[in-house]
């Protein structure tokens, strides 16, 4: 029955020689083998991290802007710990006694036997001294590390900052372990891979003295440290710096674009701070302070703060007529100072009538877009308005509205375009109507923009209806290549041919004749063709936020930008000259006109003011 | 009571000692791997030495349970059980908690029990029952497809579960099927693919290619006994290689080694064929489908690698081949292992005394690497009694699996023995850098209950099976 009784022998044969395998490998390992004997004199191996140089970062010049200054953080190893002159010990260091006992008690609390950070980022006259009487401390060691440095104080938005890991961090992704650094905002933190190389580890062999006897085992088990990518960024830092500069004392938002890239020029978000704030140990205070302070500096308003896009939506609305056949450039409208329709009345201000299509940009008539936003909607080539609208939300979304512009900030926001289920849910399927909308005829309403997406949209109008993906980084040291969208073109939905006709508005609202009607005679400039639109975003809280996007020169765009100052009321008082002195800066770098920097850079708007302030 | 008394007196104390040796061990081992000065205590029950003595506890109130039960459940129910395991492990890829990337924990409370761990006993029921029922031979195919199908299913999805190490203790109930009667041949053949896909990975196909080639006429002799024949084969085959090549070197086709070596094989399979049919030769069709399989299988190996395991994975083996140095991550590990290990030398360093692995450095400390903590603190002595202490529990387990009357108890016993071989020889050969890194314990030893009270009731059920051996029929 049971034939196969003889194959146990072979099963016991198996189960035997694999023993003998193991044992005799055991053997070799721990008795013949010498490599993994530690002699009794030197008990202690330490593993010593490299923590490699964090990559440098340069404006697209090639100036430095961030670098690096070596740190020393003095570790503990409680297990080795022996009895020490503890008063030499807060003389060298410069710390109390009860420093001393509390930080001995957590790093026992964190490990016996592996080290932790007992003083972090000890001078280098402190290392000095410290470092010659180290023998008499066993347990302790110095490990270096490195602090970021930056040349000048601009840029503290897009460039980011360093800090210390968190639990959540560590437990995620293995790289890190507590006490590291990594990138939190900005370029640190989107180009972290890069930026933080790859740190390294040395093996010493470690006397009862506290003393390195060398490395063990000739290093064979050492990792060198691999230092970080350099980084050039697309920031031009004197246009970044002069943006500050003229945002001094106002809290708002420029963003400049490179209209045949997608390179970010300029990334101003004011109130700012110095990045020299957030480094080293005086990094937590600090980030309280920024924290509490009522202006919210900490909060990037370029890439975060949300704004109705005012009238400058206007070109938006005019492309989509055209595209849509319901508007030509011959299209008249009348306007008598506002736009009436039932109980329903959008004021205007006062201008000449009727206006054609260029001129309704030009002097930026309301009435004009309420007509051409209601025929966009009404259009009879849609059974419904829910059609129509969808319609024109795809348009709109074309521009790079209402989602992440996939830029390689981490922090942008989305953005507002309503969808139809919005009114279906205040007005049910059937209970609006184009009029219902119509504050969106003129960028107000439901529609919420921040900077950057202006600044983009801009530069599509420039480009003639396509736009690269905005991004910080121009090219990464070493063989690495930025991600394939930020070398693609993303195209509107609107033919190239129309945005000629917009563009000439743009032109005459800037260039035009004085007394023309013009809305934005403020940003003309006598030897450049810059092309504009001026804004005004409501806002419930105070006085109204001043919008400009502009693009120069008209035929061979190098420049797009958006400015929005908040509480500036008309985009032509203040947005408007904001933009065309970081556009002259920009392409002549020099300023023609004197006064009209004097006239921003002695502004204060409404900076102390109570009314657009978070309630503390 | 009669009953009971003998019960008692027929358990094999032999091993019940050994168990409880090793279990012991392993408490006092997890003590001195996880030791912390300030709860010095080993009863202290917030650290793992006080939790793991809590489980040994437990583990013994369930052997006393698996013991008590009557002997003819464990054949009756074994379906049962199987499906029941089965259903488990379909609930916790739904239910179950995620832990270090795998889904195998079903949380109850305080409590994480690991479902897997208690899979490989109902398996092992489960194979026994379907082998010991009357005419079930394994030398059919229907046989083999359902053989196949136990041991696979639950295999399966533990592997959905992304518990790689697990899944793979399914492949030790080979072991049982040789016992049992599967025809060498398969086995060979086996064999013969893990090696094919080991070679597959290190050496050139080519040199692969040529290889198999070599082992079939190997196989081809073996098979017919006639040189002539053998030669013949031989001489077609490089005469066709020859030509080719000189064609290819004269025409300056400039073709791969590659094409000529296949055109060659191409052409003389096509003269093998005429021939055997003409000169009525056996088995050459069968050899050349045999090659044609593993130069198939040979190619597709590195897609399978590439696609299909993940990059842990591929790196641990690649690793362990030599092909690849990663001292920062797996290799890391191995040799932390290693040095630790090492550093004991002959006679250890002393209880508490180790350095290395008390560090951190050794990762899965008092897991998955407890036997490191025995190298570095009781040196070759501490290994060499506890590999040696292993191995005569085997010998000893199939001492008693041999003389089981019922087929059901001696098949269930070579579950024992092939699933308790697997993980010692697995875990043991990763801590010495023999064998991939595969995250399953050591037996008895790894700190955590469901792995302790899964090898408890999987030996006790053998154990309890065993000391009613007479009066169940063969
Ligand atoms: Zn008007």
């Amino acid at each position: 029955m049971d034939s196969f009784a003889n194959r146990r022998h072979i099963i016991r044969f198996v189960i035997i020689l694999v023993g003998l395998i193991y044992i005799i490998r055991l053997f070799l390992l721990q008795v013949v083998d010498n490599t993994y004997k530690v002699t009794a004199s030197s008990n202690v191996l330490r593993y010593v991290t490299q923590f490699p140089a964090r990559g440098l970062i340069y404006d697209r010049e090639g100036r430095l802007l961030v670098y690096n200054e070596a740190a020393y953080d003095l570790m503990l190893v409680p297990q080795q710990l022996e009895a020490f002159d503890t008063a030499e010990f807060c003389d060298i260091l410069n710390v109390s006694k009860e420093y001393i006992d509390e930080n001995i008690k957590r790093a026992k609390d964190y490990s016996h036997y592996n080290s932790s950070i007992f003083l972090k980022q000890v001078s280098s006259i402190t290392y000095a001294n410290l470092q010659e009487k180290l023998y008499k401390y066993p347990g302790f060691y110095v490990q270096a590390r490195t602090l970021r440095k930056y040349t000048n104080e601009n840029g503290a938005h897009l460039l980011g900052y360093v800090g210390e890991v968190n639990d959540k961090i560590i437990e995620k992704d293995d790289y890190y372990k507590s006490g590291d650094y990594i990138g939190i905002s900005g370029i640190e933190q989107s180009y972290e891979e890069y930026l933080r190389g790859e740190k390294g580890v040395n093996v010493y062999l470690v006397d009862v003295h506290n003393r390195i006897k060398g490395t063990y085992s000739n290093g064979r088990l050492d990792k060198k440290a691999e230092v970080g990518s350099n980084i050039i960024s697309t920031i031009d830092v004197d246009l970044q710096s002069y943006g500050e500069k003229l945002m001094n004392n106002k809290i708002g938002s420029i963003v400049a674009i490179e209209p045949s890239t997608g390179e970010i020029l300029a990334l101003v978000s004011a109130p700012t701070y110095n990045p020299e704030l957030l480094v080293g140990r005086i990094r937590t205070k600090n980030y309280v302070n920024l924290m509490s302070d009522t202006l919210k500096p900490l909060f990037n308003r370029a890439l975060m703060a949300q704004y109705p896009p005012g009238s400058t939506f206007k070109i938006i609305n005019g492309l989509i007529g055209l595209q849509e056949k319901v508007l030509w450039t011959s299209t008249e409208h009348d306007c008598a100072g506002a736009y009436y329709s039932g109980r329903m009345r959008v004021g205007c201000h006062i201008h000449r009538s009727p206006l054609d299509f260029i001129e309704s940009i030009q002097m930026s008539c309301n009435t004009y877009y309420c007509n051409v936003f209601r025929s966009i909607l009404d259009n009879k080539k849609y059974p419904t308005i829910r059609e129509s609208f969808d319609q024109w939300r795809e348009y709109v979304m074309s521009f790079g509205f209402g989602q992440y512009l996939n830029s390689d900030f981490s922090n942008e926001l989305k953005g507002l375009v309503p969808t139809k289920q919005t009114y279906d849910r205040v007005y049910g399927e059937k209970g609006w109507r184009s009029l219902t909308l119509v504050s969106m005829a003129i960028g107000q309403g439901e529609l919420g923009t921040t900077p950057l997406q202006m600044a983009n949209m801009t530069a599509a109008i420039a480009n003639r209806g396509y736009y690269y993906t905005p991004h910080i980084v121009k090219e990464i040291e070493g063989d690495y290549s930025l991600d394939d969208r930020f070398y693609q073109k993303n195209y509107t939905k609107i033919d190239s041919n129309y945005f000629n006709i917009v563009i000439e508005g743009m032109d005459l609202a800037v260039n035009g004749e004085p007394g023309s009607g013009s809305t934005a005679r403020t940003a003309h400039l006598e030897d450049v063709v810059v092309c504009g639109k001026t804004g005004t975003a409501e806002n419930p809280h105070g006085e109204d936020h001043s919008i400009f996007i502009a693009f120069a020169p008209k035929d061979d765009p190098k420049i797009a930008i958006a400015v929005y100052i908040e509480n500036g009321g008309f985009g032509g008082t203040w947005a408007a000259p904001t933009a065309k002195l970081m556009i002259e800066k920009y392409l002549n770098d020099s300023i023609s006109v004197p006064w009209w920097e004097q006239y921003v850079l002695n502004a204060e708007i409404n900076y102390n003011a109570e009314t657009d302030k978070p309630l503390e | 009571m009669q009953r009971r008394i003998n019960l008692w007196s027929n358990i094999d104390w032999l091993a019940v000692t050994i168990y409880l040796v090793l279990v012991f061990l392993g408490w006092v081992n997890i003590y001195a791997a996880v030791y912390n000065e300030e709860h010095h205590s080993i009863f202290d029950v917030t650290q793992r030495y006080g939790k793991q003595l809590i489980w040994i506890s437990a583990a013994i109130v369930i052997a006393f349970l698996v013991f008590i039960i009557d002997i003819n459940f464990y054949s009756y129910f074994a379906y049962l059980v199987y499906g029941v395991m089965i259903f488990l492990l379909l609930a916790v890829l739904i239910f179950g908690l995620e832990v270090h990337g795998a889904r195998s924990w079903f949380q109850i409370g305080n409590i994480r029990i690991q479902p897997s761990e208690f899979a490989k006993i109902a398996t092992a029921l489960a194979l026994a029952r379907y082998l010991s029922t009357f005419n079930v031979q394994l030398n059919t195919f229907k046989t083999y497809l359902r053989v196949a199908a136990i041991i696979l299913v639950p295999a399966f999805l533990i592997l959905l579960q992304n518990d790689t190490g697990s899944a793979l203790v399914y492949f030790a109930f080979i072991m049982v099927l040789y016992r049992e009667g599967i025809s060498a041949s398969v086995l060979l053949l086996g064999f013969f693919v893990i090696v094919l896909f080991i070679l597959a990975l290190i050496l050139e196909k080519l040199i692969i290619i040529s290889l198999s080639i070599g082992v079939v006429f190997i196989i081809f002799w073996i098979l017919n006994r006639k040189f002539k024949n053998v030669a013949l084969g031989f001489g077609i085959l490089m005469a066709s290689s020859a030509i080719l090549y000189g064609l290819n070197e004269f025409l300056v086709l400039g073709l791969s080694y590659y094409y000529i070596m296949l055109s060659a094989l191409g052409f003389s399979a096509l003269v093998y064929i005429i021939l055997s049919i003409r000169y009525k030769v056996r088995s050459v069709i069968l050899l050349l489908v045999f090659l044609l399989g593993s130069i198939i299988f040979t190619f597709s190996v590195d897609y399978v690698f590439n696609n299909f395991l993940e990059e842990h994975q591929q790196k641990r083996i690649n690793v362990v081949l030599g092909l690849e140095s990663d001292p920062y991550g797996v290799e890391y590990n191995v040799n932390q292992s290693k040095i630790a290990i090492g550093s004991g030398g002959f006679s250890g360093k002393g209880f508490l005394r180790g350095t290395q692995t008390k560090f951190d450095f050794v990762p899965e400390q008092s897991t998955d690497f407890i036997f490191c903590t025995i190298g570095e603190e009781w040196g070759f002595v501490g290994t060499f009694f506890v590999l040696g202490l292993f191995i005569f529990f085997l010998y000893r387990l199939i001492g008693i699996a041999e003389r089981q009357r019922s087929s059901f108890s001696r098949i269930y016993g070579y579950g024992v023995v092939s699933v308790l071989f697997f993980h010692i020889a697995i875990n043991i050969g990763m801590t010495i850098g023999l064998v991939p890194v595969i995250g399953i314990p050591l037996p008895f030893f790894s700190y955590g209950g469901s792995s302790l009270w899964g090898f408890t009731i999987m030996l006790f059920i053998f154990l309890r099976l065993d000391a009613s051996r007479l009066e169940m029929l063969g």
